[in-house]
């Protein structure tokens, strides 16, 4: 049986007992939107592995008070393991169905490789190959030339939660993380770096849409950028006001980013602002050894402390 | 800098925000003038009940805001009046200082030390190092941001 009859099969057994399960599905053979599986016939909406882009866990908060069945890929499970630790959503009410990943195809890379993509009519992936129908022709790309950024340096194919596994898991060596956006963005200097900001956060639109895609943003009404009391931002849309909440949201997620990647996907203007995230989280790897949603058991860098700092040198002056 | 000991100030003052923590460091900023210690008058102090109070972001927005240095002072590791507080504000701020540069500030605008009551003339010392340094630094590129801003207002980008 393939991947998606298998995971139809696991939801229509675990259905009953569940108030909703969260996949993808959807007309699009491009995209599949989030789909809330509540009766077997939505089961029918199911869309192929390959198009499972979005990072379902941004729902759990908000639905904490229901049973839900969850479908997640390797990416999703460290968002779900990190709301877990930080006691955001309760394991009980959540039933994981865990789903091996190849990498989820960006249909913007598609677009730009196929000029009439927006008329396509059917995507299959097989072994390394993407074939994307169009009324007119059929189009082969390459896998790797058409996945998201963040599958390319993925380290966790395999879900690291689950109630049950999906297929077979898939065999992954070491891959280390290196960083290269970040050292070659880092060899800029200061002052260009300033400016690439500037730049960058002039495009911005404060639309907010990389906190509503963020699966850990779970303050919602409550975020202090929206707050008048304290007062942080104004409504002035000038960089500084952009700029100052880039950096509110990522040292709000320091030691609790996954890089999950949701907040630069969602954004309209395509903004790199993963890149800010990606530098606190190897700080915080060098500083503490410790990556985010990795399991349960261990506590947040920054919600803890040791008397003895072993990497943080004595500041004098 | 302008140094309290009745001289004119040589060179233009600028603008560096204190963090000090009730217990310990205002206290030592107190002992450093109760002991006519001359200093920079450069330093806008603001107490705060903790240097644990201190969450990063008061530093990026002075810093975004305009102010030349910010820095953030409490007591002494084991000392904290609340036991923990400077413990937990010591790997916030410790990661703070390595995201600057990558937000193109220079990291050396923002320190934080441990200063208790006692140590009038290590605040003396402290504060009138952090001083120079800033003096060497020059004005802020916040300044530049606020140029951008503006040049954005007029329509001239």
């Amino acid at each position: 049986m393939s991947t998606i009859d298998l995971l139809r099969e696991a939801i229509r057994a675990k259905l009953p007992d569940l108030d909703m399960v969260l996949a993808w599905g959807g007309d699009d053979p491009l995209r599949a939107s989030p789909l809330f599986i509540r009766t077997e016939s939505d089961l029918e909406n199911l869309a192929a592995p390959h198009l499972y882009v979005s990072n379902l866990a941004v729902n759990l908060y908000s639905l904490r008070s229901k049973k839900i069945g969850l479908v997640v890929k390797g990416c999703d499970s460290r968002s779900v393991i990190q709301l877990l630790k930080e006691g955001l959503i309760a394991r009980p009410s959540l039933y994981i169905f865990g789903l091996p990943c190849e990498g989820v195809v960006d249909a913007a890379k598609i677009n730009r490789e196929i000029p009439d993509a927006g008329r396509a009519t059917g995507l299959a992936v097989r072994s390394g190959r993407v074939m994307v129908q169009t009324p007119e022709n059929e189009h082969i790309l390459d896998l790797d030339a058409v996945l998201a950024d963040r599958c390319l340096r993925c380290r966790y194919p395999n879900p690291l939660i689950y109630d049950q596994l999906i297929g077979e898991a898939i065999p992954v060596g070491e891959i280390p993380d290196l960083y290269q956006d970040l050292d070659e963005f880092e060899a800029l200097s200061l002052d260009a770096r300033h400016d690439f900001w500037m730049e960058t956060m002039r495009r911005c639109v404060r639309c907010y849409a990389c906190r509503n895609a963020c699966p850990l943003c779970v303050c919602k009404a409550h975020c202090v950028a929206d707050s008048r009391e304290p007062h942080w931002l104004t409504l002035e849309t000038n960089v500084s006001q952009k700029w100052f909440f880039q950096v509110l949201h990522s040292m709000h997620l320091a030691g609790r980013c996954t890089e999950c990647g949701e907040c630069e996907r969602a954004c309209p203007m395509g903004l790199p602002i993963l890149l800010m995230r990606r530098k606190l989280n190897r700080e915080i790897r060098e500083l503490f050894g410790y990556e985010a949603g990795l399991d349960l058991m261990t506590t947040p860098p920054l919600s803890t402390f040791s008397i003895e700092e072993e990497n943080i040198a004595e500041r004098e002056l | 800098m302008s140094v309290v000991d009745g001289k004119e100030p040589s060179v233009k003052e600028l603008r560096i925000i204190g963090f000090l923590c009730n217990w310990c460091s205002y206290g030592g900023a107190d002992t450093a003038g109760v002991s006519r210690f001359s200093q920079p008058t450069d330093l806008r102090i603001i107490r705060v009940p903790c240097s644990g109070r201190v969450t990063p972001l008061f530093v990026v927005k002075a810093l975004m805001s305009g102010a030349d240095g910010v820095l953030v002072s409490g007591c002494h590791p084991r000392d904290c009046h609340y036991s923990e507080g400077n413990l937990y504000a010591r790997r916030r701020l410790e990661v703070l200082k390595r995201f600057l540069p990558t937000l193109g500030i220079e990291p050396e605008r923002f320190e934080y030390i441990w200063v208790s009551a006692s140590e009038g003339e290590r605040w003396q010392t402290s504060v009138t190092a952090f001083t120079e340094r800033i003096h060497a630094l020059g004005p802020s590129p916040a300044v530049k941001v606020n140029r951008y801003d503006a040049r954005l207002v007029a329509g001239g980008l």
